[in-house]
């Protein structure tokens, strides 16, 4: 595994904060540029997508549940109905700056196809993910015995829509069996907190709740 | 719920009905040999009339104008009274003070489509070179005709640019032609329940309509009113095929379900004894006294032609490239005669022309005719849609 592990773009982090916006949010938002323009895939109820207009940037969003899709429009975003599966194909190539993936990847049925399209049709790709890894879920696991479930993660394994949860150890395998290039990782724990940057990789997947990854094309298939 | 069962009467309804198709009772802007409307089908249409309806003031810098496009039997009065019916504006529900097309705020305006027979030229209007009804001899109208003769009154009113375009049905087809042949002059554009082009399906249950009304000895070969009748039978089931279409299976249960009509038992004939056949017989009735026969036929042609892609080498998101417009499409789940489905072919267009798109498919069992009716969650996304795009282009007010 080789990656840069670079500076957090924090500033202007802590002043925003009171706004009630989520911490991977902020983070997120951070990371893209101003006046370019965003896809959110899996834009919920379009959070992310309001803290992205406001600070300028042209956002719009997929979002699979109707009444999340009608919440959006009747906030004045540009949100459509669609599934990740399936209608990312029909986007065309460069057709964003960002696409953006924010705690979706697990529920989606072909996540390694997902994060192909995701670097298609956008020229970066941010996505965020919970880390199966964390030490609390493993411990569920070990001690427990059960299928784990936290604050982040509720559902229960037979009414749970993520089909396809992964460590942040196996995202990082995928992005190299597909020629993805890592331009910055970050790790928050449970307070949704960034964790030391000269934390080595497997503390991050020990003690990452999640992981936020940016991402590009790599300039050479291998 | 109670099912009114009312005779036509067809004498007095075609006079009021021939009167508007020339003298309407509402604005008319006239356009003369000079300003000839070139049609699709290679004919120059001149002199010619468009009827509308405004409500609103245009503001110092016009930029807040809205068209609002009526479907296939609407017509230019969207939130008045109408003149032949009596009856309350068509799309109350939407345009009026209060409403997401508030007339406070934005300068509405409504024309009769051309072909159309309540004042904007069409085969019930006289024609000037013989002196009596254009009856068949009025050209075949298409709905980019619809949209190119809108753009001559908008030039007449001075309106460059649109702030919006709205219109469901055959007016969300409208609003895309918009979209498509002028987009710079149109910001943004709310379509509705609506098609880029007409569906087989469709295209079958018109010429049902229009087989029903030239089976009619009535119809003289489209001669009627040189002959002083009207197809008021055929036309009246033309309707009430049509009126199935616009509802759901649901609906009609929900509505109607085996309920008789004042009767207990089954008269063992063909009168109306179930509610439903009651319902649809007075749909037909009502629509004969204000829809001329004619103007049935041209009006469902012109759908029946619609297909935006094949003007544009079949490639529908090569009709809106590079457009700037922002779009909102809304769709209702039980709408089985313009689905889903083709409003989501729609968006696929424009995500790939880059558009700026939202999409929203709401849940009712109304079908097609959701659209006309009161469902809140639809005018919650009409409103928050031109209020995003008020602000958007600085329309003052717009915001709040």
């Amino acid at each position: 595994m080789t990656m840069q592990q670079e500076v957090l773009p924090l500033g202007g982090f802590a002043a925003e904060r009171p706004r009630n916006y989520r911490a991977d949010h902020l983070l997120v938002a951070g990371m893209v540029e101003r006046g370019s323009k965003v896809l959110d895939v899996g834009c919920g109820e379009g959070d992310l997508l309001q803290l992205l207009e406001s600070r300028g940037i042209d956002g719009r969003g997929i979002e699979l549940s109707r009444e999340g899709v009608n919440r959006c429009v009747a906030k004045g975003l540009a949100v459509v109905q669609g599934d990740a599966d399936t209608d990312l194909v029909n986007y065309p190539d460069d057709a964003f700056d960002y696409v953006i993936l924010s705690q979706t990847l697990q529920a989606t049925r072909q996540p390694k196809t997902v994060l192909e399209n995701l670097l298609r049709i956008g020229r970066r790709a941010i996505v965020s993910f919970p880390n199966f890894g964390f030490w609390r879920l493993r411990l569920q696991l070990l001690i427990g015995g059960h299928m784990p479930r936290t604050d982040n993660l509720p559902a229960t394994w037979y009414d749970t829509p993520n089909i396809h949860f992964c460590t942040i150890k196996d995202f990082v395998q995928l992005c190299d069996e597909i020629n993805v290039k890592m331009e910055r990782a970050v790790a928050l724990d449970l307070y949704g907190r960034p964790l030391r940057l000269t934390a080595p990789w497997w503390f991050w997947n020990m003690f990452g709740e999640q992981g936020v990854f940016l991402l590009s094309r790599a300039e050479k298939a291998k | 719920m109670k099912v009114v069962t009312s005779k036509p009467s067809p004498t007095i309804a075609a006079d009021e009905r021939s009167h508007e198709a020339d003298h309407p009772t509402s604005l008319v802007a006239r356009f003369g040999a000079e300003q000839p409307l070139k049609l699709d089908c290679g004919i120059d249409l001149s002199p010619f009339q468009i009827a509308y309806q405004t409500y609103g003031e245009l503001n110092a810098n016009r930029s807040n104008a809205i068209l609002v496009c009526h479907a296939l039997t609407g017509d230019q009065h969207v939130a008045n009274i109408h003149p032949v019916t009596g009856k309350p504006g068509w799309w109350e529900t939407l345009v009026g003070p209060g409403r997401p097309l508030d007339p406070s705020r934005y300068f509405i305006i409504c024309s009769n489509v051309i072909g159309g027979c309540m004042g904007s030229t069409g085969p019930a209007s006289i024609n000037p070179t013989t002196g009596k009804v254009w009856g068949l001899d009025f050209p075949i109208i298409t709905i980019p005709d619809m949209v190119r003769a809108q753009a001559m009154l908008l030039d007449r009113l001075g309106i460059e640019t649109l702030f919006a375009v709205v219109g469901g049905s055959m007016g969300g087809m409208q609003v895309l032609q918009w979209t498509a042949a002028y987009p710079t002059r149109v910001f943004s554009a709310l379509a509705i329940a609506c098609s880029t082009r007409h569906s087989a399906q469709n295209i079958a249950f018109h010429e049902l309509g229009r087989q029903a009304v030239m089976a009619d000895p009535d119809w003289h070969g489209g001669r009627y009113a040189e002959e002083g009748t009207h197809p008021h039978r055929g036309l009246a089931v033309a309707r009430m095929a049509a009126h199935i279409t616009y509802l759901s299976d649901a609906a009609l249960h929900r509505k109607f379900g085996r309920r008789m009509q004042d009767r207990e038992l089954p008269t063992f004939s063909f009168d109306a004894d179930f509610q439903v056949e009651s319902y649809l017989r007075y749909q037909g009735s009502s629509f004969v006294e204000r829809f001329d026969s004619n103007s049935y036929l041209y009006l469902t042609r012109a759908m029946d032609y619609f297909d935006i892609a094949a003007d544009h080498h079949g490639v529908l998101a090569a009709a809106f490239r590079g457009i700037q417009t922002r779009f909102c499409v809304v769709s209702f789940t039980s709408d089985w005669l313009f689905p889903t489905s083709e409003s989501r072919a729609l968006v696929h267009a424009l995500n790939a022309s880059s558009a700026r798109v939202s999409f929203a498919e709401i849940e009712t069992d109304r079908g097609h005719d959701a659209f006309l009716l009161d469902v809140p969650e639809f005018f919650d996304i009409a409103r928050a849609f031109l209020q995003s795009g008020g602000t958007a282009r600085g329309l003052t007010g717009a915001g709040d």
